[in-house]
């Protein structure tokens, strides 16, 4: 006979040796409650943003100048939207509930990336928003195919092999009108202009001052450190800036022949606390829009459920009826 | 082959999630399957057109077909059918891009987003079709962007505002049902363009007509105030059947028979028979003659502002 201690204590041995040969912890295994939480925190707050984000380049799908950049343009909000389904389906593997966590989003409780929270204000910030922000997101969530829980993962797979094809879309849209008009040309640099340093802080305050980071690494729910995925964030788009004729925001970001690497300026983090406390551009409006979709939408969702449930008891007569009894 | 409501459209499966994958086999390495991403991800890709979005890899969206029109077709006949139905298609897909980030239900944002896609991707093709037909060679954003209100064709129904969601699936429902009903005929059409366009239409609008029935029992049927909603809707888009059926190309008995009898059979189901009363009379065909609503013209000012603000620019 094992105590509960005991026992315990041998789930959690269980659960380490998996982390430590880097296999994948799956829904029905046993898992510490800390690490269970912190999953559908971060699960959930990624699903969040995919479903606010829809809202900054969802404005411009009705305004696109032609009918190809709609196209592409509503199917890539559509494959956000599609994203936040599959997330909050790995969520619910954890006990969570997609209500709830609805509810937690629109009453504030949970957070979405604060990125979302800046306006699009032409239809030059819809390539700019593919190459840069979709472009942080890969950096981001490239290592998190290989997180430790097994549904999170492989919903990672997915979404990124998506996300890398909204980024090329949005240096595509952005090299396009680059050979354009000056009007055109200006257009793309105002809104990298805006873009840079916002995107530079999607990848998380400094290391320094992270305070969740060192358990998610420890659990290899996270792999990289926020200061590493930026600097990488920053290699990869320097070069693509140059080839692309636009100048990017920082007048330290120069090349280092010692690193081998980009040195780049300091972001504003202030800016950053200020729009993840609520007071960014546009926070009261995304989440109004939000509240108001989910409220409007109330009756339908009664409707749906109350359908079901007749149809339930309609079925239930028919088996009880005698003719179908017989068997 | 009589369409059924219960029929399910193959584009069904692009609203479908894939289902879950099995969770790995003990033992085996988790990482086998990430590193194919890591490496997809680094790759250049020349060709990404078997990734792109139907239409969106190339400038010409008949690229590769023959797209003369063959001898004994109507050209003038033809251009103007083909800017009836896609004025009808964008439209609609504009009305439906407005509910994207505001429908009741996040499936609901990508079957609505679904159904604006395949409209758009019809649109399209018909733009592209009619250029050809009447002779200027012009390409679709010249139909899209470059036309004022008094020159699109579309349905007054299709320009309405979208009200709530019962008016916008009784919308669909009617032009899904009446949309099907003309493209299953035109599968048979003379000129091979138009037939192509139509068969690859059928199988959307056999979904869009089986979502729009789908909603319109679940709200028929729901709760008090959902059902009150759907008769509302109904009562607001019966005035415009007749113009509907007014400007059915061919086969107009045939195509008001069927879109009437599928209407019918999906109200009674929905515990609304009746609430669509369709008039007798023949309606006159007001936005296939350029008379719309006040609503189409901000819908338009819309849709074309960025493009007409730039008409030297490539997008």
């Amino acid at each position: 006979m094992t105590t509960p201690d005991a026992a315990e204590e041998e789930h959690q041995a269980r659960f380490d040796a998996t982390i430590a040969r880097d296999q994948r912890v799956e829904p029905r295994d046993w898992m510490p409650e800390a690490y269970r939480r912190t999953l559908v925190r971060q699960i959930a707050q990624h699903a969040h943003s995919e479903i606010i984000g829809m809202q900054p380049e969802g404005a411009w799908i009705t305004r696109a100048p032609s009918l190809r950049r709609k196209a592409i343009l509503f199917a890539k909000v559509q494959d956000e939207a599609g994203h936040g389904l599959y997330l909050y389906s790995a969520a619910e593997t954890l006990g969570a509930d997609r209500a709830d966590l609805t509810a937690r989003l629109i009453e504030g409780r949970q957070k979405y990336s604060s990125i979302f929270n800046y306006p699009t204000v032409t239809f030059a910030d819809v390539g700019v928003i593919g190459w840069f922000v979709d472009g942080a997101a890969i950096c981001n969530q490239v290592p998190l195919c290989r997180s430790s829980y097994g549904p999170y993962a492989r919903a990672m797979v997915r979404i990124c092999k998506e996300e890398s094809f909204h980024q090329r879309q949005g240096y595509e849209l952005l090299l396009t009108m680059m050979r354009g008009t000056d009007a055109q040309r200006a257009m793309v640099q105002d809104a990298v202009d805006r873009w840079w340093w916002p995107s530079l802080m999607m990848f998380g305050p400094p290391d320094s001052d992270s305070p969740n980071s060192a358990a998610s690494m420890a659990w290899k729910i996270k792999r990289h450190s926020n200061d590493e995925l930026r600097r990488r964030f920053v290699d990869m788009t320097v070069p693509q800036a140059e080839k692309l004729g636009v100048t990017l925001p920082d007048p330290e970001l120069r090349w280092n022949e010692e690193s081998g690497r980009y040195d780049f300026g300091t972001p504003d983090w202030s800016e950053l606390q200020r729009v993840i406390k609520g007071d960014g551009p546009c926070n009261a409006e995304r989440m109004a829009r939000r509240r108001e979709a989910h409220a409007e939408g109330a009756w339908v969702r009664e409707a749906a459920t109350a359908h079901a449930a007749k149809q339930a008891r309609r079925r239930a007569r028919r088996a009880e009826a005698p003719e179908g009894a017989g068997v | 082959m009589s369409p059924a409501p219960e029929t399910p459209g193959t584009s069904q499966a692009a609203v479908t999630p894939e289902p879950p994958e099995s969770p790995a086999a003990p033992g085996s390495s988790p990482a086998a399957g990430t590193d194919h991403v890591y490496l997809s991800l680094a790759e250049e890709h020349d060709d990404d057109s078997g990734r792109w979005a139907f239409g969106t890899g190339f400038t010409d969206p008949l690229h590769g077909v023959d797209t003369a029109v063959p001898p004994g077709v109507d050209g003038a006949a033809l251009a103007s059918l083909c800017l009836e139905l896609a004025d009808d298609a964008l439209v609609q897909a504009q009305r439906l891009a407005e509910w994207c980030t505001r429908a009741p239900e996040l499936e609901e944002e990508v079957a609505l987003a679904n159904i604006g896609l395949d409209l758009l991707g019809q649109a399209r093709l018909l733009y592209a079709r009619c250029g050809r037909a009447d002779g200027t060679d012009r390409g679709e954003d010249a139909y899209a962007y470059f036309r004022d209100p008094a020159d699109f064709r579309n349905v007054t129904l299709a320009e309405l505002p979208n009200g709530d969601f019962a008016f916008s699936i009784v919308r669909l429902l009617v032009l899904s049902t009446w949309r099907l009903a003309v493209l299953h005929r035109l599968t048979g059409a003379q000129d091979p363009v138009l037939a192509a366009v139509a068969a690859k239409a059928v199988p959307e609008l056999t979904y869009h007509r089986q979502y729009a029935a789908q909603w319109a029992v679940r709200l028929g049927d729901g709760t008090e105030e959902s059902h009150r909603r759907m008769r509302a809707a109904l009562a607001q888009v019966a005035p415009y059947l007749p113009e509907v059926f007014a400007s059915s190309p061919a086969d107009g008995a045939a195509v008001r028979a069927e879109t009437v009898s599928v209407l019918e059979q999906v109200l009674a189901e929905a515990e609304l028979a009746g609430a669509l009363p369709v008039p007798d009379e023949p309606g006159s065909a007001d936005g296939r003659e350029g008379r719309h609503t006040a609503h189409l013209a901000p819908l338009l000012a819309e849709l074309q502002q960025v493009a007409r603000a730039h008409p030297e620019a490539t997008w």
